[in-house]
């Protein structure tokens, strides 16, 4: 009988994938990440109370018109006269919100109905997995234009708030990561809901409900971090695809996408006003793709799932 | 308690309709133990998730199962889930997947306490530490505070035990539990849960493909094979004159102490036939070593003959002047015959 006993010493899966994690640990690059990511998240929220120069109107103290880093601002200013740094702040907290409202609606809308299809299966699943496959086919960005244009026109006498307009833009983008993130979460769903843990808790007379929620959606998370981190990211670049547009936040509003938006017809004569958002845009993105990568290599979700 | 007439269950495949139980009846009372013996693929898996309506949704099931005289039956399994938990529950094969990985094992049996029994979280803590330790499990407190990856095999099949047992069942179901175990696990758990049961005065079935665990555990035994009950008896009966081939062919594929080393073992020839297309007549005809042209065309009832109590199915059986005749002729014609010693 010696040879059975090798299999239940041997140290079961999960065990072996956590020492595994513990032992890479999280490497250099995604602490940078993080910190970079952390750096952005404090800029966002405490821009309304930093010391900073008034981003939309300038300091009318001083000479308007372009200067690049001297004391007091160390970015420069645009040809308005406005601090770089100041409206690059603002611009943070901007493309952040949206950002994160669009994903996190995505994820809530996409993530329910992910789990549905994928637990109850059957005709249902099928149903929503289909209308998640018709979302897909729109082209995202086209998608997202015609719903910002249609839902928050600009016009002369009317223009729309700020706030206004960010909740539209972060709700055309949320729809279009919504079939993403629900087919990533049904895929993940449905596996999971084979598990003989599911039938477990079903024989113990667990609702479905409850058993989406407690048993097959802690399961599913990782996943849908994955992907929520990597969509956060799409969603930084397509404001600034919106940006260009001017689909995005209206210009004397600051967001990344349209400070650099800005200065398209004008590269070489201002150069910091564009390079700053775009660095900003450039490592926040390259953040979010690395965490994500993180996250997945480390509950191993399978790309085939997606 | 629990009376089962004529359930049958199939499964609706690509290839056709799969009848993986067919015809199956049996009368369990509080406090026995039924084993449910067969080979892998002979339905007695579905069998108990029949009982406990825990088919996928491509199962259909018919036949009348009356559980302390209410008819659970029917296709719909809604009404199941008053069952579920507080009158039957189930032990699974594999506690490695059992068990939620990414939830605390305390909270797994709180839970089912919980929203059964609408107790407060304290008694409910309370009641899975003397789950706990009444299964068995050393330093219960800091295991409820674990998570399943945490442990080994037969902890984890000692809480998923634990857990079956968490809102007091009046039956059992346990689909070979020590399948996946260490064998020195496994007589631990077997006793286990057998003290349990004995404790709870449940009814209890276990499923096994090994003869050995129920021989000393199971009060009757049902033999199956592709999907039918074909020998039935109290366990002392069923092993002292059985009577079917096939539960002699599997008691003969058990290893033996006293056999000298290297004797190869009686396995039994083939396979199991085609649940979609089972075999006219005997189903285990084509296997069987006492087989006659009869067994080919019609298929032998399962009916009650010398012994009260002992039903088999066959034409020829095992220790009878018809069974010897048939192996002898069978061995005769074909030299040495499968299985014949």
């Amino acid at each position: 009988m010696s040879e059975v006993a090798p299999m239940t010493e041997a140290s079961p899966e999960p065990t072996q994938e956590e020492e595994e994690a513990t032992k890479r640990g999280l490497g250099i690059a995604a602490w940078l990440a993080i910190g970079w990511l952390g750096c952005m998240v404090f800029l966002a929220v405490s821009a309304s109370f930093l010391p900073l120069d008034d981003p939309i109107n300038g300091s009318i103290r001083e000479t308007p018109g372009v200067s690049y880093f001297t004391e007091g601002h160390i970015f420069g200013n645009d040809l308005l006269g406005r601090d770089t740094l100041a409206r690059v702040v603002v611009g943070t907290s901007t493309s952040l919100s949206i950002a994160a409202l669009s994903i996190g609606f995505g994820t809530l809308i996409g993530g329910f109905v992910g789990l549905v299809a994928g637990y109850v299966g059957g005709r249902i699943g099928t149903a929503l997995s289909a209308m998640f496959d018709i979302l897909l086919a729109f082209p995202p960005l086209l998608l997202a234009l015609t719903l910002v244009s249609v839902l928050s026109p600009v016009t002369e006498t009317d223009p729309p708030s700020r706030i206004k307009r960010m909740l539209v833009v972060a709700l055309a983008v949320g729809l279009v990561s919504i079939p993403i993130l629900a087919r990533i979460t049904r895929a993940n769903a449905l596996s999971w809901s084979q598990r003989e843990f599911v039938m477990a808790a079903k024989s113990q007379g667990a609702k479905p409900f409850r058993i989406m929620l407690r048993e097959v959606l802690p399961n599913v998370v990782p996943a849908m971090l994955s992907v929520a981190l990597l969509g956060l990211a799409s969603v930084i670049i397509v404001e600034g695809g919106l940006a260009l547009f001017g689909l995005s936040i209206n210009p004397p509003d600051p967001s990344w996408g349209n400070m650099v938006a800005s200065q398209v017809d004008d590269l070489g004569e201002t150069p910091h006003v564009w390079i700053v958002p775009s660095v900003f845009i450039f490592l926040s993105v390259m953040s979010l793709n690395l965490l994500g990568d993180v996250v997945r290599d480390k509950f191993a979700v399978r790309e085939a799932a997606i | 308690m629990l009376e089962v007439k004529d359930v049958r269950t199939s499964f609706k495949t690509d290839r056709g309709l799969v009848k993986a139980v067919d015809g199956v009846s049996f009368t369990l009372e509080r406090g026995e133990t039924l084993g449910v013996v067969g080979e892998s693929g002979c339905g007695k898996s579905v069998l108990s998730k029949t009982i406990m309506g825990l088919l996928p949704s491509n199962a259909s099931r018919s036949g009348s199962i009356k559980f302390e005289g209410q008819e659970i039956g029917g296709p719909s399994i809604k009404h199941m889930r008053d069952f579920w938990g507080t009158q039957m529950s189930m032990v699974f094969q594999d506690p490695m997947t059992a068990l939620n990985p990414v939830m605390k094992v305390g909270k797994q049996i709180t839970e089912s306490l919980r929203h059964h029994l609408d107790v407060s979280r304290e008694f409910a803590n309370e009641t899975a530490l003397q789950l706990l330790s009444s299964v068995g499990i050393p330093e219960p407190e800091r295991r409820l505070k674990q998570y399943a990856f945490e442990m080994s095999g037969g902890m984890r099949q000692r809480v998923m035990i634990a857990i079956a047992l968490a809102c007091g069942p009046k039956m059992l179901f346990a689909d070979e539990p020590t399948t996946a175990l260490d064998v020195t696990v496994q007589a631990q758990i077997l006793d286990l849960l057998e003290a349990q049961q004995a404790e709870r005065f449940m009814a209890m079935i276990l499923v096994t493909h090994d003869l050995g665990v129920v021989a000393g555990r199971a009060d009757n035994i049902m033999v199956m094979y592709a999907g039918q009950s074909i020998e039935m008896a109290p366990t002392r009966t069923l092993f002292s004159q059985m009577r079917h081939p096939y539960t002699e062919a599997l008691l003969k594929s058990i290893p033996k102490l006293n056999q000298a080393s290297h004797t190869r073992l009686d396995a039994i020839g083939g396979r199991p036939p085609d649940l979609v297309n089972p075999p006219v007549g005997c189903r285990f005809a084509p296997r069987c070593p006492y087989a006659q042209a009869k067994c080919h065309q019609e298929a032998p009832p399962l009916m009650v003959h010398d012994t009260p109590g002992h039903e088999y199915a066959c034409w020829f059986p095992v220790g009878t002047p018809q069974g010897a005749e048939a192996l002898a002729k069978n061995q005769g014609s074909i030299g040495t015959a499968v299985g014949g010693q």
